[in-house]
């Protein structure tokens, strides 16, 4: 059903040649009204604008939620707040790759540009999906350093340069969980956390006040759903916007499980 | 007595700094935000936060601190929060450091500072080019341990619609609409905080994020809360443009020693890289010798006007001019800026450490807001706000690395008055009105799914938009300002006419918006008028024809509130507290 309706817009923009000669942009975009429906693909034909990118061609479209058809429809739902590659909201799946959609620039993508919600993650509407899973993990690996209080209790511990540089990177991550859309092993079988909140593990247990919960990070990564689900396929350094060196904290935080299930296995 | 319960609406860090107080006194707290805390506008903000730290042997301290903020302001801010505030910043800098947040260092491991606009200390903190990102998730990341010990809840994917007052007037809860379900509900709690941040949306393109509208603002401002300084709008000198928003371009880039120029010659084609010294003209270093630079943003953005509008010397003729970094050293860049750099790289497509950027000024941040007291409650008693959406600490004009300490500092404040108040409250005589205003609410719902017109709301968004930045933002006169009033009254009328192409139940993101919409526009008459009417010019607000700052008749807080009856804001004028800074000229080109 899906595929038919794709084809019939297609044959549309084909069949039009002879618009005027002001340059236009063709989108094709999944649609899914709710989580229960099934999914469609509507095509728009939008001009173009220099500098433009998928998320200000949306903002277009709602302007004039008309498809190439001709069908009046309605403004596409999709996560978007910062515009900046800051917030974390607007992963798509943008011609066949999870990326953020403010920094998608139309003249960088092939037309018809193809924009579909994240594949891993239940579909609210259109093209916004609930990605709470990733709140919850990091709830569950404890992602906090444990201060006292709010309390003036004068400055925090030393760090040194070259430390400060390492946990920078990390701290980039934006939670907008294109890592574990990428990777193979992230799915209901396995249960795997992903790459991002094994970062954050990996990151916590490094500060020098952080590391005070780390015995109870690395128990949360052992087991069905843990580490050891990491194929090492590295999709997710492939993806990932913010550059973060997901595959060395793996690596890491993986060792740091190891140690840890053996001392633990002698303590018993 | 039971535990006390407060709403937190918003989740950037004036919200999460009110929860995480709450939280540790004792208190239960609802957290509502339209998207995932963590995805907040704070998130945005790039260069740093100021403390008087003093670690560079400069001499700094918190009173120079509170000078150069009341006198960046153009004393039209309270001076006493304004010194409870920078008295608490190297207070607040050590909390957020030992909360984790991997701030640049010194080669002994201290906190390392660099200098801001507006400043000839060395007093922002900072981590890297993402401070805001990183102070955010400090405080997301402890909210959340307090959400994983259950005194918090939080409502995400939830819109604040508007208080809910008993007969007395005393805010009781709040109404809210899920962004999904489209449910609207009522929520009960002894005290509520507003938090959510800027109104970057009524002027259609600006720095804010998509979530910035005003909305909420603007609800509790037609409720019955004062409105304060509503005219007051920084533009921020060098933005990025763009067909969605206008990316920022932090002030650090000038404060790592970053310049502005443009070529002398009207129409020089050459590429800026191929331009010598010779032909090129660094308006601000000439015009302001000791700050350079680093002039506070309404004088950057006055001056950048200047050059594309009067002398006509915009790049190729465009209004844009250059921010240059390519003389700086690319691994001290990298290490300093590489954030902001990387945005410039990916939105436009060139690399800033190679060629020069192109920027303009772009609608920022509002001074003005919820009018509040000392203790950050506003006129309703049990509505307190925090952060960007209430007028408290940046006068007429704000300092860069100012916002995120006045944000977090106002939720800390925020926080435990909520608490104490809640403590006192008597309970409500009747608790009908909670019903009274979901019928309310819903029945807007109602009337705008049903509504048979043929205005688009995303298309009225974009008139409001090029309005407001036409008529009321860098430059103002008079007659503009009020044509712009009355061309809002005309948008408000055609609102009566929308039509939304979306009618269905579930995650309607057009009803939403519309509602915002309007809110919006109630809001834009605040600043228009508010703009109309103050004959001087002050901070960032400037009228050619009355080019000097009058204290004689205008150093008072501007204060609206709405008038249901004539559907109209309604103006009122208040003393500003001077009590600690006398006021004097405000001159960057000479010592002040």
């Amino acid at each position: 059903m899906a595929e038919t309706q794709l084809q019939t817009e297609t044959h549309i923009v084909t069949q039009t040649p002879l618009r005027p000669r002001t340059k236009t942009v063709v989108f094709k975009i999944k649609r899914q009204a709710n989580p229960d429906s099934a999914a469609q693909w509507e095509c728009f034909e939008i001009p173009w604008k220099p500098g433009m990118n998928v998320i200000s061609s949306l903002m277009e479209i709602a302007t004039n939620p008309v498809t190439t058809g001709g069908v009046t429809t309605s403004p596409i739902t999709y996560d978007a707040n910062c515009l900046e590659e800051v917030c974390g909201s607007c992963a798509m799946v943008i011609n066949g790759k999870a990326r953020m959609a403010c920094s998608a620039l139309v003249d960088q993508l092939e037309q018809p540009i193809r924009v579909e919600p994240l594949t891993k993650f239940p579909v609210v509407r259109d093209l916004a999906v609930d990605r709470s899973v990733i709140f919850e993990n990091l709830k569950a690996v404890k992602a906090w350093v444990p201060v006292d209080g709010t309390y003036d209790l004068g400055s925090g511990p030393r760090i040194a340069p070259r430390e400060q540089e390492e946990a920078y990177p990390v701290s980039r991550c934006i939670s907008c969980c294109c890592c574990m859309e990428a990777c193979p092993q992230f799915n209901d079988d396995t249960g795997f956390v992903g790459a991002a909140t094994i970062a954050q593990v990996g990151l916590f247990n490094s500060h020098p006040t952080g590391k005070a919960l780390k015995h109870e990070r690395l128990a949360a990564l052992m087991g069905d759903g843990g580490i050891q689900e990491c194929g090492y396929a590295q999709n997710c350094v492939e993806v990932c916007p913010k550059d973060i060196p997901l595959m060395r904290s793996i690596s890491e935080v993986s060792r740091d499980v190891m140690l840890q299930a053996v001392t633990d296995l002698f303590r018993r | 007595m039971a535990t006390p319960k407060i709403i937190v609406v918003g989740g950037g860090l004036a919200g999460l700094s009110a929860v995480i107080k709450i939280a540790e006194m004792g208190g239960s707290v609802d957290l509502f935000s339209i998207v995932p805390v963590k995805r907040s506008h704070s998130v945005c903000a790039q260069g740093g936060i100021n403390a008087a730290k003093n670690l560079k042997g400069e001499g700094d301290s918190t009173a120079i601190h509170l000078d150069d903020t009341v006198y960046g302001g153009d004393f039209l801010a309270n001076q006493t929060p304004v010194k409870n505030m920078c008295d608490a910043a190297p207070g607040i800098i050590d909390l957020l450091d030992r909360m984790g947040v991997p701030f640049n260092r010194t080669p002994e491991g201290l906190l390392d500072f660099r200098r801001f606009g507006g400043t000839l200390y060395n007093r922002t903190a900072f981590a890297g080019a993402t401070t805001g990102q990183q102070l955010l998730y400090a405080l997301d990341e402890q909210v959340r341990r307090f959400e994983s010990e259950g005194k918090v809840k939080k409502y995400e994917s939830w819109e604040f619609l508007s208080a809910v007052l008993d007969g007395k007037n005393v805010c009781r809860g709040i109404c809210a609409m899920n962004l999904r379900s489209m449910e609207v509900r009522t929520f009960p709690a002894d005290a509520i905080i507003i938090c959510t941040g800027g109104i970057g949306a009524i002027f259609g393109k600006s720095t804010n994020s998509v979530v910035c509208t005003g909305s909420a603002q603007s609800a509790l401002y037609q409720q019955g809360a004062y409105y304060a300084n509503g005219e007051f709008i920084q533009v921020h000198p060098t933005a990025i443009p763009g067909e969605d928003k206008l990316r920022l371009m932090s002030e650090s880039a000038r404060g790592e020693g970053g310049r502005v120029w443009v070529p002398k010659q009207k129409g020089d084609q050459r590429a800026a890289n191929s331009i010598p010294e010779s032909d090129r003209w660094y308006f601000l270093e000439e015009w302001y010798p000791k700050y350079g630079n680093l002039v506070p943003r309404d004088v950057a953005t006055r001056a950048i006007h200047k050059v594309v509008y009067e002398n006509e010397l915009g790049i190729d003729g465009q209004p844009m001019v250059y921010l240059d970094l390519t003389h700086i050293d690319r691994k001290i860049l990298d290490k300093k800026l590489e954030g902001i750099l990387e945005i410039y790289q990916k939105f436009v497509g060139d690399d800033p450490r190679d060629v020069p950027m192109k920027i303009f000024p772009g609608m920022h941040y509002t001074m003005g807001g919820l009018w509040v007291d000392f203790n950050q409650q506003t006129n309703i008693p049990g509505a307190f706000a925090a952060g960007e959406c209430e007028y408290q600490y940046h006068g007429a004009n704000r300092l860069g690395a100012n916002s995120l300490v006045s944000c977090i500092f106002g939720g800390f404040v925020a926080g435990p008055n909520a608490m104490r108040y809640a403590k006192n409250l008597p309970a409500a005589a009747s608790n009908g009105f909670f019903e009274a205003e979901r019928k309310r609410q819903e029945e807007m719902n109602f009337g705008l799914m049903n509504n048979e017109g043929t205005e688009n709301p995303f298309r009225l968004w974009r008139e409001l938009g090029e309005l407001m930045t036409r008529y009321c933002t860098v430059i103002r006169y008079n007659k503009s300002c009020r044509e712009a009033d009355s061309k809002i009254v005309d948008l408000l009328e055609r609102m009566k006419n929308v039509n939304l192409s979306d009618r269905t139940q579930w995650a309607n993101t057009s009803v939403v918006f519309t509602r915002q919409l309007y809110n919006m526009m109630q809001l834009a008459r605040v600043v228009a008028q508010g703009a109309a009417r103050r004959d001087e010019s002050r901070g960032a607000h400037y009228k050619p024809d009355f080019p000097e700052r009058d204290d004689k008749n205008w150093l008072k807080t501007t204060k609206v509130s709405f008038a249901p009856d004539a559907d109209e804001p309604r103006f009122q004028f208040e003393p500003v507290d001077v009590s600690l800074v006398p006021p004097r000229p405000r001159r960057y080109d000479a010592v002040k």
